[in-house]
């Protein structure tokens, strides 16, 4: 494979190997010594789109699958009228280069080249349970066709289940709802919440459905009862007016993963979600840390003089942010004393759940968290995995369990 | 440390690179307009294979004479090697990180006797 560079260069590429990609993280898990304690990753990825083929065997609606496979033939690129797509390139022009060739890496055959895949990068980062979620159906929630959604949503999480979470128990996954009818989602978390392999649920945050809608309350309840957490996966959207006015992507990369989450929480907050359902917990994923502080300053400001507004609420908008659980990247690690001041604000030792992103562009090891100067290691070990273990009910990984007695 | 053989100098064409080891110490040679450049193969940022990604002109902006935007364009004096874990691009006639020059990968010098390249390690 060429990589097409610029002045008209090219880089030729054969192969692709991704414990190669990883050696020097590798080198970090052996040299921090995290076979010592346990590590969850609370946010993953793998490309849904490549097994499309196999999604589309467990689709019920007959005329949406001939409709998909009629449009991959036609194409021979991608899900066709599955996916709204959208303007973008996070692989920067071909400089994070596992975009293009991550197609050259070879798997065996024995075992699904997701769950390969997975084990490759869990290994060499040091991860012992992942919690995986999908790509292109990151923005799935922006498909203008809510039955599309729906069928989408429903055979993925049928595949994933059937073909990954019940092969591999380092893999997990918080199912994705589609968002865009209530009743659809409500009918998911009862068809798959007791599976193998599922450890809660979760929205795109990029969508236009305000999440205090009275049509979501069954399922609030229905996750609050089954001990399930609910997460919001932040995601961008070019094609939204207000994100159009930016012309570089890392402005709508910057703005735009922040943005929906950002709305979907005041909604949260304002409308006492928290107070209505006590005991569900929720989760907040890739929007990094700087937005927390924030928000938690911005509402608690306003709260104190506009409280008329938002009646439910029984304490500062801030209290009931810190009740809440957020995924650490992309983690703004440019100011130590800032970050300190944030995972102070958030209470960190509780709340905050170590992820990597593995493997988008802007992915975090570890060691991003086993390095702050400012955390002990007890606090280490919780934001790494501890958290995330009695978050999700996880068992201790077997492989460590002697290493931590 | 003895110096580290690189590559015959013939087997080493101008706008290559190689990867080198010295002790534990991984270094990239970068062969670029003549000039032979080496950096320790580790990145600033999260300790990525700094000098293992693409090559890429740096890209300019183009204004014109009223400071409209034009467009934009690839430098054509400076390159940089780009981290392919994150991104991070780094000036290969210097190692300085292209977004905060403050910031510099550990450099080493490169010599030639006859037809060999070395890396003087330390």
């Amino acid at each position: 494979m060429d990589l097409p560079l610029s002045d008209f260069r090219k880089m030729e590429v054969a192969e692709f190997d991704t414990s190669k990609l990883l050696a020097h993280a590798s080198k970090q898990a052996a040299e921090r010594g995290y076979h010592r304690f346990p590590i969850v990753d609370v946010d993953s990825h793998h490309y849904e789109t490549e097994a499309i083929d196999e999604i589309l065997e467990y689709m019920d609606d007959p005329v949406i699958q001939q409709l998909a496979r009629s449009a991959r033939q036609a194409t021979a690129k991608g899900p066709g009228v599955l996916s709204p797509g959208g303007v973008g390139y996070q692989d920067m022009g071909g400089r994070v280069m596992r975009y293009s060739v991550r197609g050259l890496e070879k798997t065996p055959k024995d075992r699904h080249r997701d769950i390969h895949l997975a084990q490759r990068w869990m290994d060499a980062i040091g991860i012992d349970i992942a919690i995986m979620f999908p790509t292109p159906m990151l923005q799935l929630g922006l498909h203008p066709q809510v039955e599309v959604e729906v069928a989408l949503a429903r055979a993925y999480n049928r595949w994933l289940c059937e073909r990954v979470l019940a092969h591999e128990p380092r893999i997990r996954s918080m199912l994705y709802l589609p968002f865009n009818d209530a009743d659809a989602s409500y009918k998911m978390v009862q068809e798959f919440g007791a599976t193998k392999g599922v450890v809660g649920f979760m929205v795109t945050s990029a969508r236009y459905r305000p999440v205090h809608h009275n049509s979501y309350m069954k399922t609030y309840a229905l996750l609050e009862e089954m001990n399930l957490p609910l997460a919001f996966h932040a995601g961008y959207n070019w094609n939204d007016q207000t994100v159009g006015m930016m012309n570089k992507f890392i402005s709508v990369h910057a703005l735009g993963f922040v943005f929906y989450n950002m709305v979907h929480l005041a909604n949260w907050i304002t409308n006492g979600l928290p107070e209505r359902f006590p005991k569900l917990k929720v989760l907040w994923i890739e929007s990094g840390l700087a937005w927390v502080p924030f928000m938690m300053q911005r509402f608690d400001n306003e709260y104190m003089m506009r409280s008329s507004e938002a009646p439910a609420l029984k304490k500062l908008p801030s209290d009931y942010m810190r009740d809440m659980y957020f995924s650490t990247q992309p983690m703004e690690i440019k100011d130590l004393g800032m970050l300190e001041q944030t995972f102070r604000m958030l209470k960190a030792d509780t709340q905050l759940l170590y992820s990597s992103d593995y493997p988008h562009w802007d992915f975090d090891l570890p060691s991003t968290i086993y390095d702050l100067p400012f955390l002990d290691e007890t606090a280490k070990r919780n934001i790494l995995g501890g958290n995330a273990m009695r978050l999700f009910n996880l068992d201790m990984p077997v492989g460590k369990m002697a290493a931590a007695e | 440390m003895p110096d580290v053989f690189v590559a015959k100098f013939s087997q080493f064409p101008d706008g290559d690179r190689r990867i080198v080891s010295a002790g534990t110490t991984e270094i990239g040679v970068f062969h670029w307009a003549g000039q032979f450049y080496a950096y320790e193969n580790l990145c600033l940022h999260q300790g990525g294979p700094a000098c293992e990604g693409v090559m890429m002109h740096k890209v300019e902006d183009v204004l014109g004479a009223d400071r409209t935007f034009q467009g934009q364009r690839f430098s054509k004096d400076e390159m940089h090697f780009v981290c392919p874990w994150h991104g991070y691009e780094y000036d290969v006639k210097t190692g300085e990180c292209a977004a905060d020059r403050k910031l510099k990968l550990k450099s080493f010098e490169v010599v030639r006797r006859g037809e060999d390249i070395y890396v003087v390690a330390d």
